[in-house]
């Protein structure tokens, strides 16, 4: 075989294993979907006590971080925003730049890639360890679902925490802006907050929170997916993890640039 | 005799293009105990995992309570399943439960009890493995031994009709081994199951064991009671029995091609 043949060859590998894997993750999402919507009707309730364990995991111990970089990206558009419009004599509008641009983007974006980061990684490395360890295969014995047990309480958790942590982000980038404009810019109070109140919409927040509930499903399914996929012990855990990270970022940028340009040009 | 309760008719398995298992037919009867022996790597453990429906054979069926589990759906494979258990060679425990947690799982799981109840089972469960007072412990604080018997209460939980034993005597020093084969027997005979179990401790086997079925190259090389298998002259049963190693066939050409790599 002459070198190209086998770069032919290795590429529509690559590339069929590509839809493999587009396959195979749209069957968990599908199965992950029936467990959470369909079964609980069928004599299969959730698990509404991992659920909630989920939760305050992916939920409440997130909240310092995400506060702390919703601050930061807060100010810095303020920042960004007042260089620009002090040209023009419009310092106000800095209040529209960030409260719109937090609620319609950055809030649902930044809070979606600290939770891929932060859980969308745990649920890899837990699921991967329990494939390793033959845990998954105990469950199936055992006549249990894994991804009823392990998939649809933390997909749960994710669909309700993430968008909780969005307006949570909204919020505190919001105050971040109220803060440089306070100090840095001196604008009035009054002013600052009139000015945020009459630029945001509630499509504007109800947009973004609708964003951030599909990446929620995109964390958790990637994580899942991931897990279930490793090879090998802890190496395999190892790579799982890293990969369930970069592949829900780059899925979360992907389906933002997607929402934007529906909301662009409908709302 | 009875109907057989498993029934394995040409099992053909394999991991990628390797033949793991090349045309087994094996029946086993209830309230047995049957011992698989065989070389390490010989596919015991996969014979196990395609009854159990873990892994899907390449041809083959295999009955399980009159339930083909290579064919059946989920559901009607799951049905099946609550009345088995399964000791996993590396015991299997989630490592996330104590201990109480994993017995008590297919309970709360499979069973409309309430709590109490089902910690009064899981404690009894403990209790027959000897690991009374430890449902509180993780599955890390634990020895080998003891999660073996931890993983045994589990496998057991469901008062299954059916058990499969992955090694459950392997690594373990000979005084425990020797409990953990008399649990076999106790629980066999406290609780009327149907007992399938894959060890290398020939003392083991000759306490336990109502027939023996010995694995060879992905084949039964013998399956038959254990007087049987005493009397039996095939050369490589015998070799089993007296525990001697291979004949080393030195020939010099085959040694220097497998060392160099050349077919
Ligand atoms: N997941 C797997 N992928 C590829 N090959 C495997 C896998 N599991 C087992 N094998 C191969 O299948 C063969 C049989 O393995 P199996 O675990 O069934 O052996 P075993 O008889 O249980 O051995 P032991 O007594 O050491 O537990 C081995 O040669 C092993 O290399
Ligand atoms: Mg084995």
């Amino acid at each position: 075989m002459s070198k190209f043949q086998q770069t032919l060859g290795k590429s529509g590998q690559t590339l069929s294993l590509f839809f493999v894997h587009i396959y195979r993750m749209s069957v968990l999402v599908i199965q992950a979907l029936y467990c959470i919507f369909v079964a609980p009707f069928r004599g299969k309730k959730l698990r509404w006590g991992a659920t909630f364990v989920q939760m305050v995991r992916i939920g409440v111990e997130s909240v310092p971080i995400v506060a702390v970089i919703a601050f930061s990206v807060g100010l810095i558009i303020a920042m960004q925003a007042a260089y620009q419009l002090k040209r023009f004599g419009a310092m106000i509008y800095v209040a529209d730049l960030v409260s719109v641009t937090m609620c319609r983007e950055l809030g649902p974006l930044i809070t979606a890639i600290i939770i891929s980061g932060r859980s969308g990684s745990a649920i890899a490395a837990e699921i991967g360890t329990m494939k390793v360890s033959e845990e998954i295969d105990a469950l199936k014995t055992m006549a249990l679902n894994p991804v009823g047990f392990l998939v649809a309480p933390r997909m749960v958790a994710m669909m309700i925490v993430v968008p909780c942590l969005t307006v949570l982000a909204d919020f505190v980038g919001i105050g971040g802006g109220f803060v440089l404009a306070m100090t840095n810019l001196k604008l009035s109070f009054v002013a600052y907050f009139n000015q945020t109140a009459e630029a945001l919409y509630a499509k504007d927040f109800i947009t973004g929170l609708i964003k951030s509930f599909f990446f929620a499903i995109i964390i958790a399914q990637v994580g899942a997916y991931q897990g279930f996929n490793v090879q090998g012990g802890a190496e395999g855990v190892g790579k799982s993890t890293t990969t369930a990270v970069v592949v829900s970022i780059f899925l979360v940028i992907m389906a933002d640039l997607l929402f934007t340009m529906l909301f662009f040009s409908t709302l | 005799m009875d109907e057989p309760i498993i029934k394995i008719r040409n099992l053909h398995t394999s991991y990628g293009k390797r033949k793991i298992l090349k045309g087994i037919d094996l029946d086993v009867y209830p309230y047995e105990t049957l011992v698989i022996l065989g070389r390490s790597g010989c596919g015991k453990s996969t014979l196990l995992r395609h009854i159990v429906g873990l892994n899907q054979p390449d041809e083959g069926e295999i009955i399980v309570k009159g339930v083909n589990i290579v064919t059946a759906s989920e559901d009607e494979k799951n049905e099946v399943l609550k009345k088995i258990g399964m000791l996993f060679q590396s015991g299997a425990l989630f490592n996330s439960m104590t201990v109480g947690e994993n017995v008590a799982l297919p309970l709360l799981e499979h069973t409309p009890q309430d709590e109490n109840i089902i910690k009064i089972m899981t404690r009894m469960k403990l209790g027959m493995v000897g690991l009374s007072g430890f449902e509180d412990f993780m599955p890390s604080q634990l020895s080998g031994g003891m999660k073996k018997r931890a993983a045994l209460a589990r496998a057991i939980s469901m008062d299954p009709d059916i058990l499969f034993c992955d090694e459950p005597s392997a690594g373990l020093d000979p005084i425990v081994a020797v409990g953990i084969d008399q649990l076999i027997l106790n629980l066999q005979s406290a609780m009327r199951m149907t007992t399938v179990v894959v060890t290398h401790e020939m003392a083991s086997v000759f306490i336990i064991a109502d027939r023996i079925c010995l694995l060879h190259e992905g084949e039964i090389k013998f399956l038959g009671t254990k007087e049987e298998m005493k009397q039996s002259n095939d050369p490589y049963v015998v070799q089993f029995l007296e525990r001697r190693a291979d004949e080393e066939h030195l020939d010099p050409d085959k040694y220097l091609h497998e060392l160099v790599g050349e077919p």
